[in-house]
């Protein structure tokens, strides 16, 4: 099942041509199957040079995967009348459903605060969060709290260190992609910096799809809420007939 | 072995489901209830979007009724003229809690409703078990007592249009039952339950109906009120799982055939007290959760998904 599928990534050079990023991913679709269990995903690559290795700075790599963006609701509890009930909420506008980075040193190491802002690297950046209630003043504190509980489901990953990077030119990581994934395209990005700042990127993408029967009764719950109403009511009294009747066989 | 559910969106094992539809199972055999009492906590518990699980809920209740009511329709225990007049309230009350529930949905509030409904009533049934089978059981330690005084004339029976329920033996306005259906209906659609739980005691006090027929009545009943909250969810939430369902179902019909084996053998009274006691045992790990401060006061869901 698992493939491998050799994608040349064409990057035009971002800040110099000097260094160029050559990448593979291990696999470019994923399919959720019945007994999905997540999945391994290996990217790898290569840095492409026209003249020698520059000695004067280190080189890091980055690499980022990224689930598809939605809006999310974030709620909070207070006690009210001696319950604890959901009082104040606001909504985080875009917020990825996953997102994984892996990094060749310490983060703060390796990128710098105006380059973060620019690119969107780290999970702070990736949330974006216009305006929240006027009542709430501290909007903040519910970013953080998705960021804090999306991490506990380890959907957020920050994996310092597990880039490898053999002689200044080839790099890969491993990336373990969890078993509650969404749908959608996931997109991989790879950053080569030099001092804080970034040299080379390049992204592509993984199509994450339910396939077999996971595809074939997702898409009926949509397109034909009625047909599949009446299916699971169908099953329901298939089901409860055929017990009552297997167990008078068995009693008999 | 792990399934991931299509609707959910969350993979869980597939024994944990079968292990969870069995116990259920078990308990609608041994005790003749429903079960959706405690499957949809149970599947809370599992991480199942409580959306998802009450819409699941309700539609393996439908199955468990359905292999239950066969046997009662053999045995000519159902009122086929009160079930359907509990029905038609019923109906009505579904559709009036899917409004609410989905108005209570959009404000984020529908979990919170969910719980106290089911620290409620699990609290209330637990509690009138707890207490009717200690009786039973010093009852008959004690020798035999007076029947219990049935017929009684209550305000009840002074309403208008009424009707003759002749395998029940009653006539009486049938403005009683369809209240009663609905306030059923109502709770079916918000905790995606059948509600025989409370459905039967209210038949037995309520409408005097007599013991014989309450449990074959209520069954009928149910199946056409939960099979329509299904349907609705479905429709208008698109938060039926249908593999969630089919593990659920599968467990289920196996379990209840152990447990109906079983409840030949066992004593009842004992094994009611059993079931007293883990009805409130879910409640009070329910009540628990909204009194004490939880450690994590934030919880985030995705606008579009459940």
């Amino acid at each position: 099942m698992r493939w491998l599928a050799l994608l040349t990534l064409l990057f035009l050079p971002q800040t110099t041509l000097a260094e160029e990023v050559v990448a593979g991913l291990s696999q470019d679709s994923i399919s959720i199957t019945a007994n999905f269990d997540g999945s391994d995903l290996l990217i790898y690559g290569a840095v492409k040079r026209e003249e020698p290795i520059p000695q004067d700075s280190l080189l890091d790599v980055i690499i980022t995967v990224e689930g598809p963006s939605e809006p999310v609701v974030v709620r909070r509890k207070s006690r009210t009348m001696g319950i604890w009930v959901n009082t104040s909420g606001v909504e985080i506008d875009r917020a990825p459903s996953f997102y994984a980075v892996a990094t060749s040193r310490p983060l703060a190491d390796i990128l710098s605060q105006t380059e973060d802002l620019r690119r969107r690297i780290s999970t702070r950046q990736m949330i974006r969060s216009v305006g929240a209630p006027t009542e709430i003043t501290d909007s903040a504190a519910f970013t953080e709290a998705l960021i804090r509980l999306r991490e506990r489901e380890a959907l957020y990953v920050l994996r310092e260190n597990s880039v490898e990077l053999k002689a200044d030119t080839l790099f890969s990581t491993d990336f373990d992609l969890p078993a509650d994934l969404i749908e959608g395209d996931y997109r991989t990005r790879i950053f080569l910096l030099r001092d804080k700042k970034l040299v080379a990127s390049g992204e592509t993408s993984i199509d994450v799809r339910k396939v077999g029967l996971e595809r074939w009764l997702f898409d009926l719950s949509r397109e034909e809420p009625v047909i599949y109403g009446l299916l699971a009511i169908i099953i329901a009294l298939v089901a409860g007939w055929a017990a009552s009747a297997a167990f008078r066989l068995i009693r008999n | 072995m792990q399934v991931y559910l299509p609707i959910a969106e969350v993979s869980v094992n597939a024994f944990l489901l079968f292990g969870l539809g069995g116990i259920v199972g078990l308990l609608s055999g041994l005790f003749g209830v429903g079960g959706g009492f405690l499957i949809t906590p149970l599947l809370f518990f599992i991480g199942i979007p409580p959306v998802v699980a009450v819409a699941t809920g309700a539609n393996q209740v439908v199955a468990s009724s359905v292999s239950a009511v066969l046997a009662h329709l053999k045995r000519k225990t159902v009122d086929l003229r009160m079930g359907t007049v509990l029905l038609v309230g019923g109906i009505m009350g579904s559709a009036l809690g899917i409004w609410v529930f989905n108005i209570l949905s959009r404000q984020g509030q529908i979990d919170v409703v969910v719980q106290l409904s089911y620290v409620v009533f699990l609290g209330l049934i637990g509690a009138l078990m707890f207490q009717e089978s200690l009786r039973t059981l010093r009852r008959s330690r004690a020798g035999p007592v007076a029947p219990i005084k049935r017929h009684q004339h209550l305000w009840v029976h002074n309403l208008p249009f009424k009707v003759k329920f002749r395998t029940s033996g009653l006539y009486i306005s049938v403005i009683p039952p369809l209240m009663v259906g609905l306030l059923v209906g109502v709770l079916a659609a918000i905790m995606g339950v059948g509600g025989g739980f409370i459905m039967v005691p209210a038949m037995i006090y309520l409408l005097g109906m007599p013991t014989k027929v309450v449990i074959g009545t209520s069954l009928f009943q149910i199946i056409f009120v939960t099979g329509f909250t299904t349907f609705m969810h479905a429709a208008t939430n698109n938060s039926v799982d249908l593999m969630l369902a089919l593990f659920l179902i599968i467990g289920g019909v196996v379990g209840a055939q152990i447990g109906s084996q079983f409840a030949a053998r066992l004593k009842a009274e004992q094994l009611r007290i059993l079931l007293a006691l883990l009805v409130l045992g879910v409640c009070l790990k329910l009540a628990l959760d909204l009194l004490i401060e939880p450690s994590e006061l934030y919880s985030a869901r995705p606008v579009g998904r459940f």
